[in-house]
């Protein structure tokens, strides 16, 4: 009995990907399990990128301290190994390195984020990509949008969204935002007809967002082209596949994006290389042995660094059940919650989950916040920029931030609420 | 959710007047909701309805355009020309789905 038992608790945790998801993972769950099971971590380099401060530097936000070494974030007690994965093997249940080394698992946690896919649209790697195209996606993206962004003298500023999903959803509209606001304090905007173009029917979709949201929109005199499927771009127009054309001088585009290459080559993913899970569990459905966790899911909610944060509570106390040999008792509910910067110094608070909407209200807090929801604020611009801090001390290192990981109804107004408060107040 | 009647059917909608009642939903519905929107349901539509029902069930999101066509094996121009200008809502409003939607 005493060996079975001694048997049964030696094991080993392998992670692909210390980006977000990864790292708070791994950090997490070393403190959560005992020493008797090793943890791994394996990346293809040492560079770890705060991925929200991308969206500032095309309009001359700070590009040091971005990057900065995985190494630095991770816990002593994981092994971080720098190395290229070729793929995994479920049956054999281990992973093999492009070397022809094996890793073999008794857990696999797939934490290899999404990739924006330039070369997915026909005509967006052409001769025009970094001279009239770009995306901000990526830092060498964003730092080329930079220069040309000052060498911009107004004309057709076209955002576009090429399919979802896409992590951090809002980005795009955050750009045509903050794009607005910085030529207006330019004097370039009377000469830039600036174009949003989504596939959705609508830069806001979600009922009370639209209906409270819609606005900032048409008041920024911002167009939108709604069900724009783009099948290729020729030259400097986006042509989508129901023949539609948009042309632009300056386009700024999100690529198709994709799960990692290795999760198609070993079989898990779904046509865009996503890893389909339980949406509660993050359990994949082809192997129990295997976990989604950040952008790498195909849980329907958002790809984003706060979905990531809430899911690694839920994932580590589900995998400490199994390694403890008990059913998974934890529960994602897809809880997400989101800045959204909307020029001006000020910014939007999403908090949303798989069945809550965003609705408007204070945050964290009822009644006194700081932050409100679905408005737009000078608190919750200086909550986006204090996040910066947050996240390279606090929440990747795996320490307990005072957000509860599934969504709280306290300080939201439901529809039947806000109707109540609008008779109130008059 | 307001109830409304089709061609004899009672039904729940949203504003935009998606079924918000997945159960509600069954192939007779499907020609009438196509009707609604000027459509004649072929087989190759039912196809492609049987799924989006299918993958809704299995992962609580409608299937992306790109998605349905990998999933269906039907071209995305093809989409395009079996529900006409805006095929990612009239898909999923014949097949009783949401609509597809961001998170704001």
């Amino acid at each position: 009995m005493t060996h079975r038992a001694k048997a049964a608790a030696a094991g080993n945790v392998v992670v692909l990907g210390a980006g977000t998801a990864g790292t708070m993972l791994v950090n997490r769950l070393r403190r959560r399990l005992d020493d008797s099971w090793t943890i791994s971590v394996v990346d293809r380099d040492d560079a770890h990128a705060y991925q929200p401060g991308f969206l500032f530097v095309p309009f001359g936000g700070p590009t040091d301290a971005l990057v900065r070494s995985r190494h630095a974030f991770v816990h002593d007690g994981v092994e971080l190994m720098l190395d290229e994965v070729d793929r995994v093997d479920p049956a054999a249940r281990q992973v093999l390195l492009t070397g022809g080394r094996a890793l073999p698992y008794d857990y696999l946690v797939v934490a290899t984020g999404s990739t924006p896919r330039p070369d997915a649209t026909p005509g967006m790697l052409g001769p025009q990509w970094r001279r009239t195209i770009f995306d901000f996606y990526t830092l060498e993206g964003a730092k080329a949008l930079a220069e040309a962004l000052k060498k911009f003298r107004g004309g057709r500023l076209v955002v576009h969204v090429t399919d979802l999903p896409i992590k951090c959803p809002v980005a795009p509209l955050e750009f045509a935002f903050l794009a607005d606001d910085h030529l207006r304090r330019r004097g370039l905007r009377d000469d830039t007809e600036l174009v949003y173009v989504t596939p959705l029917d609508g830069a806001f979709t979600k009922p009370i967002a639209s209906g409270r949201l819609g606005s900032m929109l048409t008041d920024r005199g911002i167009t939108v082209e709604p069900d724009f499927l783009v099948e290729e771009i020729r030259d400097t127009t986006l042509v989508s596949y129901d023949g539609r054309e948009v042309p632009f001088d300056l386009l700024v585009t999100v690529p198709l994006h994709m799960g990692a290459d290795l999760v198609t080559r070993s079989g898990l993913g779904d046509e865009l290389g996503f890893v389909p899970v339980d949406r509660h569990t993050l359990q994949s459905k082809a192997d129990p042995r295997i976990f989604a966790v950040g952008d790498a899911s195909d849980i329907p909610t958002s790809k984003a660094g706060s979905v990531a944060h809430f899911s690694v509570e839920i994932l580590v106390e589900n995998l400490a059940d199994l390694i403890e040999g008990r059913p998974m008792s934890h529960s994602f509910d897809g809880h997400a919650n989101c800045f959204v910067e909307s020029g001006d110094r000020k910014a939007l608070l999403l908090d949303f989950n798989y069945d809550t909407e965003p609705l408007p209200g204070t945050f964290p807090a009822p009644y006194v916040g700081p932050m409100s929801l679905l408005k737009e604020t000078r608190a919750n611009h200086a909550g986006k920029l204090a996040f910066r801090w947050v996240y390279w001390n606090v929440l990747l290192p795996g320490r307990p931030l005072p957000l509860a990981s599934a969504m709280s109804m306290v300080g939201k107004q439901t529809p039947e609420k806000e109707v109540h408060h609008a008779r109130h107040d008059s | 959710m307001p109830v409304t009647t089709l061609d004899g059917h009672e039904v729940h909608v949203d504003e935009e007047g998606f079924l918000t009642d997945l159960s509600e939903w069954d192939d007779e519905l499907a020609g009438v909701l196509a009707a609604q929107i000027g459509l004649t349901l072929t087989d190759e539509h039912r196809a492609i309805l049987a799924f989006l029902r299918t993958d809704y069930a299995e992962r609580g999101e409608t299937a992306t355009l790109r998605r349905a066509s990998a999933g269906s094996g039907v071209p995305v121009k093809d989409l395009f020309r079996l529900f006409p200008q805006k095929p990612a809502k009239k898909m999923a409003y014949v097949a009783g789905l949401p609509k597809p939607v961001g998170c704001v």
